[in-house]
């Protein structure tokens, strides 16, 4: 076990932590932050996204010791001042999830996305999420909550007619 | 699903059919009972007993009890349910027609789900059941409520009850213009009461709360990561658990040697005969610790993929022989056809997890489950524990499909923690969620048929052989049609409940051979299809997709097929139109889907295309490459790498049509969305290509012949 300082969503933080152990394990058994979740172990599903200087990371494959001095955002991260992100709002209005497990790592990889890319055509929207797994299969609304995220017109006629 | 259907799946899962004696611990009733307004849904001997109404004679429940309904002094009405949420969204709909009936904001209502000291006894969340049974008790039992708030507020105004409105949450009188808010009325009361039988409830036509795309409950704690899930529960003084799996299926432990573990500093190994586990502060410490386990198993011989449905067709007893050669004779196109569906997973996102805590002599769980009280019992069994020894609490989990009605993760958190003597958490790798829960089974089909030139359908056998029942029997007018079930208890791999059930299986069976037939006959699949049919619902559903999609204005091409296929199930009746495209590798791509739904009256029109929507994806999967690969008792491809899931590139273009018949009663619909896909899309590639893949998955990668 090695003293570890990690900045996460802007505050220092000192952990233990084992030479390879994952960040995901650190960030949710050791500072409390359960909103980043395990899918796979394999970074395959992207249910445990989270953004290391904005970048998309997979933190079940990433030892804690190797984001020390990077910034760390996980989805509890995101909400300022009670204010919601508009990723956060967009998937919200188009109630782009069910279960909702793997919305925290849906919601990063997508911010992730709109800092690089403001605008993404539909198809380096589904390369660029293609990693994050939603097993109860609501990618369409996922797609229509960036468009939404981004003030791109949605497209009509399809599931996003709701009722 | 018929209720021979509801007990095999009971049977399954070891769920016995019966009426529990309400026995968990009473001090939450009670202390409901101490003021307020509440109301159960009791059995009909129950009611009997106390008839006259306002008490249950010194606070005795009635011992048959559903769900019940509390209204509190500041209005907040609560209401108790054995049912889980697991992301069909039935928390937010039952809400709904609780704030309906009760005439109160949808945001005065707070469900309290799964939790087993709380709520009366559940079978469990499956079947699409929660929306037929447990929403008409609700709004039963809110309706009750309402009149109980009306005839209190009348007693104390001296008026006519009849003369009184309840609306948004208070009893007015249009007369005086008095009105009390419901926590007034309930404010230092004891109003009880026991409800059964079938009142007459709000027409869905002047629904104003139900009917409505009311959003999800606590939408915005799932966008930001504050939900707890099973897997995120956290108890002081909570240590982390992992348990040895064996090197197979049936494998018996030869030896282990855990001493190179045991030496890792705050590890301890637990052993109870072939169950080994161990405990750590962290779980990275605990899986470092495990991996130091060395463990010898003898694993037997056992069959593969390769050999699965000749093995199943013989443990299911095939016996070959046609039983409508009668009615075949006279047919002018005879057809035999076999069709297959593999072992698939349910893989929900969230794997099972279990948080387990022993104080005071009782054992409390949080677990993912469809079935609270169905693990609730499988604790009190491996722990000689008596029913109010035991409580299982449900936070909303992380999806299940039919996968999590099973306790065994619960039952080993207990075992670490009672053996740590410290609150455990346990939750399963992917690979364990993958090798050691249950699968949908893998199923052999077998239709023979006859049809006349004209296309008149007169001769139907469909046998089903280990994957089930469900939706075997056929929607299409035949004489004398004979479907069976063919079942095998000794399968090669643990098997249980999907979404869906058989009728994935079943579906893809008749609506691929009811296309082979429209082929032979030479007549368009949906012309086919509604002149041997003569259900109207299934026929609207039929209709609506196919006007949406713009069925039979344009043709199939070498690259552009389209297909159909519907059917109904568990009072959900649908049909898929799909467009795929054949590129110039002869690979397949589904790039269009047009799915029209009916399930009666609509409870929330969003949730419900969420369900429809996510179970057209769902059904992709298995239409096109999710297959469980086994051999000699052991699962080759237990990870996402290995077993492809449906993903953003996977998902075509989707419309769902929903069809809102409010003069029918509303049917459960987490389910049945999925059976039209598979043979839709299998129709549609034949279409293009002129090669009928019988099989499900279709092929992985999907390269097609032809």
């Amino acid at each position: 076990m090695a003293d570890l300082k990690l900045r996460v969503n802007g505050v220092e933080m000192q952990v233990q932590a084992a030479e390879d152990e994952p960040l995901l394990w650190v960030l949710r058994n050791k500072l409390g932050l359960t909103g980043t979740k395990y899918g796979c172990g394999e970074g395959q599903c992207g249910a445990c996204t989270v953004l290391l200087d904005g970048r998309a990371t997979r933190s079940c494959l990433t030892p804690a010791a190797a984001a020390a001095g990077a910034k760390i955002t996980t989805v509890e991260g995101l909400e300022q001042h009670g204010m919601l992100t508009p990723v956060q709002q967009a998937f919200l209005e188009e109630g782009a999830f069910q279960c909702g497990y793997c919305t925290s790592g849906m919601v990063l990889a997508a911010t992730a996305l709109l800092a690089e890319q403001a605008h993404p055509s539909d198809a380096q929207i589904v390369e660029a999420m293609n990693g994050n797994v939603c097993r109860c299969g609501t990618y369409p609304r996922i797609l229509a909550a960036i468009r939404r995220a981004t003030h791109t017109p949605v497209k009509k006629g399809a599931d996003y007619d709701r009722g | 699903m018929t209720v021979d259907e509801l007990r095999l799946e009971a049977e399954l899962h070891e769920v016995r059919d019966r009426i529990r004696l309400f026995e968990l611990d009473r001090r939450e009733f009670l202390r409901l009972c101490g003021g307020g307004l509440l109301v159960c849904a009791a059995g009909a001997g129950a009611l009997v007993a106390q008839e006259s109404g306002r008490n249950f004679g010194g606070h005795q429940l009635p011992q048959e009890v559903s769900a019940w309904i509390h209204i509190d002094a500041d209005g907040k009405v609560t209401v108790y349910t054995g049912k889980v949420e697991i992301g069909q969204n039935i928390r937010t709909s039952l809400a709904q027609s609780v704030a309906e009936e009760l005439r109160t904001p949808f945001a005065s209502i707070t469900m309290v789900m799964g939790d087993t000291d709380l709520v009366p006894w559940d079978m469990g969340t499956f079947g699409s059941r929660s929306t037929p049974t447990m929403g008409p008790q609700l709004r039963t039992m809110a309706m009750t409520a309402r009149e109980m708030l009306i005839e209190t507020a009348a007693e104390r105004w001296k008026v006519d009850p009849a003369s009184l409105k309840a609306e948004n949450g208070r009893v007015t009188n249009p007369a005086t213009r008095a009105s009390m808010g419901y926590g007034e009325i309930t404010k230092g009361e004891k109003l009880t009461r026991a409800v059964a039988g079938d009142p007459p409830l709000t027409p869905a036509s002047e629904w104003k709360i139900a009917g409505t795309a009311v959003p999800k409950v606590d939408g915005r704690e799932f966008v930001t990561g504050k939900h707890a899930y099973p897997s995120d529960i956290v108890r002081p003084g909570m240590v982390f658990g992992k348990v040895l799996r064996p090197a197979g299926y049936n494998a018996t432990l030869v030896s282990v040697d855990a001493s190179a573990a045991e030496k890792i500093p705050g590890v301890q190994v637990v052993r109870d005969g072939d169950f080994v586990g161990v405990v750590a502060d962290d779980v990275w410490t605990a899986e470092q610790a495990l991996l130091k386990i060395d463990a010898k198993w003898q694993v037997p011989p056992q069959i593969s993929n390769a050999e699965l449905f000749a093995a199943l067709k013989k443990g299911a007893g095939d016996d070959g022989a046609s039983e409508i050669e009668a009615a075949l004779a006279g047919a002018d196109v005879k057809l035999a056809r076999t069709y297959t569906v593999a072992y698939i997973a349910h893989a929900p996102l969230e794997p099972r997890a279990a948080v387990a805590e022993w104080a005071d002599g009782k054992l409390t769980v949080w677990t993912g489950t469809q079935r609270p009280f169905g693990v609730k019992d499988d604790l009190a069994k491996a722990f000689r524990l008596g029913a109010s020894q035991v409580r299982v609490i449900m936070p909303d989990m992380g999806s299940g499909y039919g996968g999590k009605h099973t306790g065994e993760c619960a039952v080993e958190a207990a075992r670490l923690a009672k053996a740590a003597g410290k609150p455990v958490k346990l939750v399963w790798t992917r690979e364990e969620e993958f090798t050691w829960a249950y699968f949908r089974p893998a199923g052999v089909m077998e239709i023979r048929s006859g049809v006349q030139r004209d296309g008149t359908l007169v001769a139907w056998e469909h046998h089903n052989y280990n994957s089930g029942p469900s939706g075997v029997g056929t929607p299409y007018m035949v004489a004398n049609p004979v479907t069976r079930y063919h079942e095998w208890r000794d399968a090669p791999l643990a098997q249980g409940s999907y979404r869906g059930l058989a009728a994935t299986a079943n579906h893809f069976a008749r609506e691929t051979h009811m296309d082979e037939l429209a082929h032979e006959v030479a007549m368009d699949p949906l012309e086919f299809r509604l002149k041997n049919l003569d259900d109207a619902r299934l026929q609207a559903v039929f209709t609506a997709a196919a006007e949406r999609f713009g069925w039979g204005k344009m043709k199939s091409t070498a690259e552009r097929g389209f297909g159909i296929a519907g059917g109904t199930e568990k009072g959900g009746y649908t049909a898929a139109c799909v467009e795929v495209e054949i590129d110039a590798e002869k690979k397949v791509h589904i790039r269009r889907v047009v799915q029209a739904w009916e399930s009666g009256a609509v409870v929330n029109p969003d949730g419900l295309r969420n369900q429809i929507l996510g179970a057209m994806v769902q059904a992709i999967g298995g239409a096109l490459f999710e297959s469980i690969q086994f051999a000699n008792g052991k699962v080759t491809n237990p990870r996402f790498a290995a077993y492809r899931v449906p993903r953003f590139a996977d998902t075509p273009e989707i419309e769902v049509v929903l069809i809102d018949r409010k003069d029918l009663a509303s049917a459960g619909a987490g389910e049945t969305g999925i059976v039209a896909v598979a043979p839709a899309v299998g129709n549609a590639i034949f279409a293009a290509t002129g090669s009928r893949l019988r099989q499900m998955p279709m092929g992985v990668g999907t390269v097609v012949s032809g």
